[in-house]
């Protein structure tokens, strides 16, 4: 445990007293959260032929597609995307942090509550002007998920994916099933499936989250739009009537889900599907990815979540939608609302698609010509609808969704009996978060 | 190694005018002995790290026990609000995964001692004895402690998965009616963890119970052998009271794992139902993108207090001893 080291002595001491001051302002600053931020933010000073932008994409296929529209814009404009691209979660994760300290002038963020809520915070710049250039590209549903609580626009959505139940063509052809569009014929289906040996419903819930897209299909389903959104704000109870019956709806097909749903991930549930073990799958296009031969993906298909309520019938469309928003005081202003504009355009997101088909264009003006059948369908799908939701984890505070609402539904799935006291544990939680802050 | 270099340095700074030589050379007398440089050096020695220390264990710590009566989601330090101990009667009385969480980690504590610790000590003794390959066995059993434990994660995510994981696969449990959910079945899961960790912890246990060994005095060993022990007695009446230290090493040593259990938890299936911790919950509610600062602070102060209960006997004990030596 012994070393000493010379070095330590031979420091010259300017940088003893800035390592000081700096540790002097690290205690003042204390719990050490903000500290964080110092991870964020390049540090290159303003140039106003750059705009910086901070960037989640870190996976192979999206980064390649965003880098190749910042490419495409520097082509046309001259102006440099100084893209600082952090690990997927990491970006997440720190993304307060990262929001308070020295944030890039754009980065890339969802649409939805999480979008609001940094708005709300002063964390992002109102983008009105920008909205003044695109707003004719996207259709009435896009606009409204892009503003903020105060009525200013704050997003510029790219892309966006439907969740669906997914299903293999040729099983359905060779056994004679028929896409149910009713919540009886999807059970009866459900019952046929059981009989003829495959597992009726593919579920993973090891992530926990892809749960809470199940409960969301069946709330908006049988309850409606307006009360779902209610719900996720917070307003409506989770001990309402409704809800409970919502959790009863869940308790029939349960029995048809795969068992040992919390041991396995989605990856895995997939796989059940692409082996014809599973008849059907809840989830969202991006389960195409699982399908990595050609002749499977081109026999998968998906038909919207069933109508419980014809009150209601299939008029939600659950649509997560990424995009970008502008940090608090971008260096480059200017430069920023101009990148957002281009950003906002269907050549972008066109550029975008070419590299990452499984998702679909935001825009309604943009080239639909070289959609698979698939994103054909998507994108019909979502143009169809009469309201989008983002997903639980968007649509809701993401602290109440991870640390209540996740493992209250991974303890739902195991044991549907205990859902009386499960929703009060879950409403009176609800009540303490929603009150803080 | 901080503390060490504070200690160190004024007694190796003192040498000097214990012998003859300097004695001669500097005439003026003890106030000279230290120049300006060798006192700014001391200074930077003792200062850098104290100050190091205050701002990253201290300050943190009395901060966090600050925040856990605030709610506060991270966002300026306007939006702190004192709510007294709100979060507190929250946490004792509305979360579900709390008493499981405190639980766990009890339950962790008591498994690692009473299994992979015995198992170490028992490897130990045989590799002790010099048998043939004692080497290879060694380094066998000492492998997972190198590795990371989200590694170890990994591994055993493998052998565990419910679908194509070793184990259901060779007992076919991974069929409808004969499913056996590993890391989904809170009846399950934990204990499946706890055979990972002990996994680690035995080899981690022999290293240290292999050093203590080292330390016996091989005339111990003879005396006992000419009085005709055998070699079970010799161990439980000569061997294991000499171990004593290493005893104590190994208690803290776990309490000190199970506090800070986590790693593996966390990649194993992030704290579901059946494997909550109380670090883990500590992270849930800290790390994100709207975080609950005040209630994960507020977590983090009940594992403190925990650990103090266990810590202070300790140092007690430690401290006690060392002033009757």
């Amino acid at each position: 445990m012994q070393h000493f080291t010379p070095s330590g002595l031979s420091l010259p001491s300017p940088s003893r007293r800035t390592l000081l001051r700096g540790i002097g302002g690290a205690a003042v600053l204390g719990a050490g959260v903000p500290l964080l931020s110092a991870c964020g933010g390049s540090g290159t000073a303003s140039d106003p032929k750059t705009v910086t932008l901070g960037s989640k994409a870190s996976d192979p296929v999206p980064k390649k597609a965003f880098a190749d529209i910042y490419a495409a814009y520097k082509k046309k404009s001259g102006i440099t995307v100084d893209v600082n691209t952090k690990d997927s979660n990491t970006f997440q994760e720190q993304i307060n942090s990262y929001l308070q300290g020295t944030p890039d002038d754009v980065f890339t963020w969802f649409a939805g509550y999480r979008m609001q809520f940094f708005a709300a915070k002063g964390l992002a710049t109102p983008i009105d002007d920008v909205w003044k250039t695109i707003g004719g590209n996207f259709p009435e549903a896009m606009h409204k998920l892009s503003k903020g609580e105060d009525g200013k626009y704050y997003f510029v959505p790219l892309y966006t994916y439907p969740w669906a139940i997914f299903y293999r063509k040729s099983v359905f052809k060779e056994k004679g099933y028929e896409v149910p569009t009713k919540w009886d014929d999807f059970v009866a289906l459900c019952k046929q499936m059981k009989k003829d040996g495959l597992v009726p419903i593919a579920f993973g819930d090891k992530d926990a989250w892809p749960a809470l897209g199940t409960f969301d299909q069946i709330n908006f389903r049988q309850n409606g739009y307006d009360f779902h959104v209610e719900l996720m704000a917070g307003k409506a109870s989770w001990t309402d009537a409704k809800v409970r019956k919502a959790f009863d709806t869940w308790a029939e097909i349960l029995p048809y889900h795969q068992e040992g749903a919390v041991g396995r991930t989605w990856q895995d549930a997939a796989q059940t599907l692409a082996a014809k073990k599973a008849g059907m799958y809840l989830l969202g296009t991006f389960v195409a990815q699982q399908f990595t031969n050609k002749a499977d993906l081109d026999d998968l298909d998906f038909f919207a979540f069933p109508e419980i309520d014809p009150a209601y019938g299939q008029d939600t469309v659950e649509a997560p939608t990424d995009g970008f928003m502008m940090s608090k005081s971008p260096k480059n202003k200017a430069e920023a609302v101009k990148l957002l504009q281009y950003l906002g355009t269907s050549d972008a997101e066109g550029i975008y698609l070419k590299s990452d088909p499984s998702v679909v264009h935001a825009s309604t003006k943009a080239d639909t010509s070289s959609y698979t059948p698939l994103q054909k369908k998507a994108y019909d799908m979502i143009a169809g609808a009469k309201s989008l939701t983002q997903f639980m984890d968007r649509d809701s505070r993401p602290d109440f969704t991870s640390t209540v609402m996740q493992p209250a539904l991974q303890k739902f799935i195991r044991d549907p009996k205990g859902v009386d006291s499960l929703l009060a544990s879950i409403e009176r939680q609800k009540k303490t978060i929603f009150a803080s802050g | 190694m901080t503390t060490e270099t504070t200690k160190e340095t004024p007694e190796a700074a003192a040498v000097p005018p214990s012998g003859a030589a300097p004695a001669k050379k500097v005439p003026q007398g003890h106030r000279r002995l230290l120049t300006r440089r060798d006192r700014l050096t001391l200074g930077l020695m003792a200062g850098l790290p104290t100050i190091l220390h205050i701002a990253l264990v201290w300050v943190t710590a009395l901060a966090s026990i600050a925040l856990a009566f605030t709610t506060w989601d991270g966002i300026g330090f306007d939006s702190i609000q004192w709510v007294g101990l709100q979060n507190f009667k929250e946490l004792f009385e509305q979360n579900p995964q709390f008493w499981p969480a405190v639980q766990h980690n009890v339950i962790w504590f008591v498994v690692l001692i009473v299994i992979p610790t015995p198992l170490g000590l028992f490897l130990a003794v045989q590799l002790d004895k010099n048998i043939r390959f004692s080497r290879v066995y060694q380094t066998a059993f000492f492998l997972p402690v190198v590795m990371s434990m989200a590694v170890i994660g990994f591994v055993w995510q493998l052998i565990y998965n419910p679908d194509t994981g070793l184990i259901n696969s060779i007992i076919g449990a991974n069929e409808p009616g004969k499913y056996i959910d590993w890391i989904g079945d809170p009846d399950l899961n934990l204990w499946a963890i706890l055979v990972a960790a002990s996994w680690r912890h035995a080899g981690y246990m022999m290293i240290l119970y292999l050093a203590g060994l080292k330390g016996v005095d091989p005339s111990l060993r003879e005396a006992s052998a000419l009085d005709g022990a055998s070699e079970w007695q010799t161990f439980k009446n000569v061997i294991f009271p000499t171990l004593r230290p290493t005893n104590t090493v190994v208690l803290v040593v776990t309490i000190i794992e199970a506090l800070r259990a986590f790693d593996l938890v966390f990649v194993f299936n992030k704290g579901a139902e059946g494997t909550e911790l109380l670090s883990i919950l500590v992270t849930n509610n800290i790390i994100g993108e709207s975080s609950r600062i005040g209630y994960g602070s507020a977590i983090a102060v009940v594992l403190l207090l925990i650990s103090l209960v266990v810590i202070i006997p300790y140092l007690v004990a430690t401290f006690r001893k060392e002033r009757r030596a």
